[in-house]
């Protein structure tokens, strides 16, 4: 970073009045993202952009595509078409000698994905080890810190997630709102840009949902981070998110503020989907 | 009527005993082999490169469907042929060792496999590399509910080694068959190798049984 430091020690930004406003680059982009298993087109050339810091919210009926859009960011899911991109930089592709994009190799694969963490409807924490050693493993194997610094991080994120007294515990000791707790901590530990959260509390009961939303709306107050957010509260998805997109059928069929999808859709499909919902619930 | 001569057989109870040294020796060392040439055939036979993971079921598959004695016949008969000599020691081992490696392969394949998917999912969330995703994550979890499956192919494996006197390792069958036709008595030598079996059986069962135990999980 070439930021000069001033005197007082505070940071001036590199680019001066005279300098014009660079063009807003988003933190994640779908372009023309397509993916289909055998006949069935689960993505139907998305294009989504989302800008650093903003929490989107993704809804939609079952089977339309929304995990797969998450998968696929995360890198679980190969698209068939289009390029996905992160902080500027194409994940799913890579330049070839010619600068011509071709599909990305483990190794692209692995620094890009860097960017991105996940947290899952089912935890899927790792039995075998403690709270702090779920928290430790990837920043000590992957991001090579020491143990100790390691340590420290796992323990301040835990704090963070109301966990400080479970460090011992194993998984399957603690209730399913602890364990997706730990599961968010164990995704911040690799300090991401971006974070997807997949129907993060659908598999809690009722009561043990507010835990778990309360540590993520934290997250979106304190951290400058990215998060796409695939859920079913839409109580949630209206106080939390800065956008909501509807998806149907692999695209996204409406999206705005949760102001203007919420209390006035445009689309009949979005005001049939938020009927049921809320006759649902 | 031919009855159990007492003298005669303690007389060659210490010619056994050191071929039953040799016996439990050879089982200790191919199952050492197998059980870590297992398991990389295994992790071999599950990759996305084809150019490993078909060599590698081709060759678990015919090992499988043909006998030990063949395979140890031809590597320490036939291998000569191209320029390998092998002890019949070492060929016996390592024939031992092939063949078991690809059963407990099989048994590692089933422990991996009922690793749930999501768990890939995590270590691939979290960036981790294949390798320390196997060793810190899927195996310790694949491993456990397969350990006695292991534990039996030793013992499935000491009771395997007879087969070597046929290539003329000298392990406790073979010594039996040469006290039998010095003496022309064969009654006493088989006899005390079918209760040396049934000893080193129920010793090797015991260990893997207290490994097994020691390996549970403290919770
Ligand atoms: N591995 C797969 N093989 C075949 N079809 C799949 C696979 N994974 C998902 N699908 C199909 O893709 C479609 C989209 O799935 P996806 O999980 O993205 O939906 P979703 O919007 O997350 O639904 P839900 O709200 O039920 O979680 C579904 O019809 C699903 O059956
Ligand atoms: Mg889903």
């Amino acid at each position: 970073m070439n930021t000069p430091v001033q005197p007082d020690g505070t940071l001036s930004p590199t680019l001066g009045p005279e300098q014009p406003e660079q063009p807003e680059q988003p933190m994640v982009r779908f372009a023309g993202v397509t993916k289909r298993y055998g006949e069935l087109t689960v993505l139907d050339g998305l294009d989504l952009d989302v800008q650093e810091g903003e929490k989107v919210a993704i809804i939609g009926p079952s089977g339309s595509g929304k995990s797969t859009l998450l998968r696929a960011l995360m890198t679980l899911e190969e698209i068939d078409e289009g390029v996905i991109e992160v902080d500027g930089e194409p994940l799913t592709h890579m330049p070839d000698a010619s600068g011509r994009l071709v599909r990305a190799n483990t190794r692209h694969l692995r620094r890009v994905r860097g960017n991105v963490g996940m947290v899952f409807q089912s935890f899927n924490l790792f039995p075998h080890m403690s709270v702090r050693q779920n928290v430790m493993e990837a920043p000590v194997q992957v991001l090579g810190l020491a143990k100790s610094e390691a340590r420290e991080r796992a323990e301040e994120l835990l704090a963070m997630v109301g966990l400080e007294d479970k460090l011992e515990h194993f998984p399957a000791q603690l209730s399913g709102g602890q364990q997706q707790r730990v599961a968010i901590a164990r995704a911040l530990a690799m300090r991401p840009k971006v974070m997807l959260f997949d129907e993060v509390t659908s598999a809690l009961d009722p009561e043990l949902c507010g835990e778990v939303l309360n540590v993520i709306r934290r997250l979106g107050e304190a951290h400058n981070l990215t998060m796409l957010m695939v859920t079913h509260q839409m109580g949630f998805a209206r106080e939390f998110a800065d956008r909501v997109c509807f998806f149907h059928q692999g695209r996204i069929h409406e999206q705005g503020t949760p102001d203007e999808l919420f209390n006035q859709p445009r689309e009949d499909r979005t005001r049939e989907f938020l009927s049921a919902v809320n006759e649902a619930s | 009527m031919n009855f159990f001569d007492w003298p005669f057989a303690l007389e060659i109870l210490p010619r056994l005993l050191d071929a039953s040294l040799a016996t439990l020796g050879i089982a200790l060392a191919g199952f050492a082999i197998a059980v870590v040439l297992g398991l990389f055939l295994a992790i071999g036979r599950r990759s996305r490169q084809r150019w490993l993971s078909w060599p590698i079921t081709g060759l678990i598959e015919f090992i499988r469907s043909t006998p030990l004695l063949i395979q140890v016949y031809f590597l320490f008969y036939v291998l000569p042929n191209y320029g390998l000599q092998l002890s019949a020691l070492q060929a016996g081992i390592i024939g031992i060792a092939l063949h078991y490696a690809c059963y407990t392969a099989e048994v590692y394949r089933a422990g991996l496999d009922a690793v749930p998917r999501a768990q890939w999912e995590a270590v691939t969330a979290l960036n981790m590399r294949p390798w320390t995703a196997y060793r810190d994550v899927i195996l310790p979890q694949a491993l456990r509910p397969v350990l006695p499956a292991l534990g039996n192919y030793l013992i499935s494996i000491l009771k395997d080694t007879p087969v070597l006197s046929a290539i003329t390792v000298v392990e406790i069958m073979q010594r039996a068959k040469n006290i039998g036709s010095e003496s022309f008595r064969y009654l006493e030598p088989i006899t005390l190798v079918g209760l040396f079996f049934l000893i080193l059986s129920l010793g090797l069962a015991w260990c893997v049984r207290r490994l097994e135990n020691r390996m549970e999980p403290a919770r």
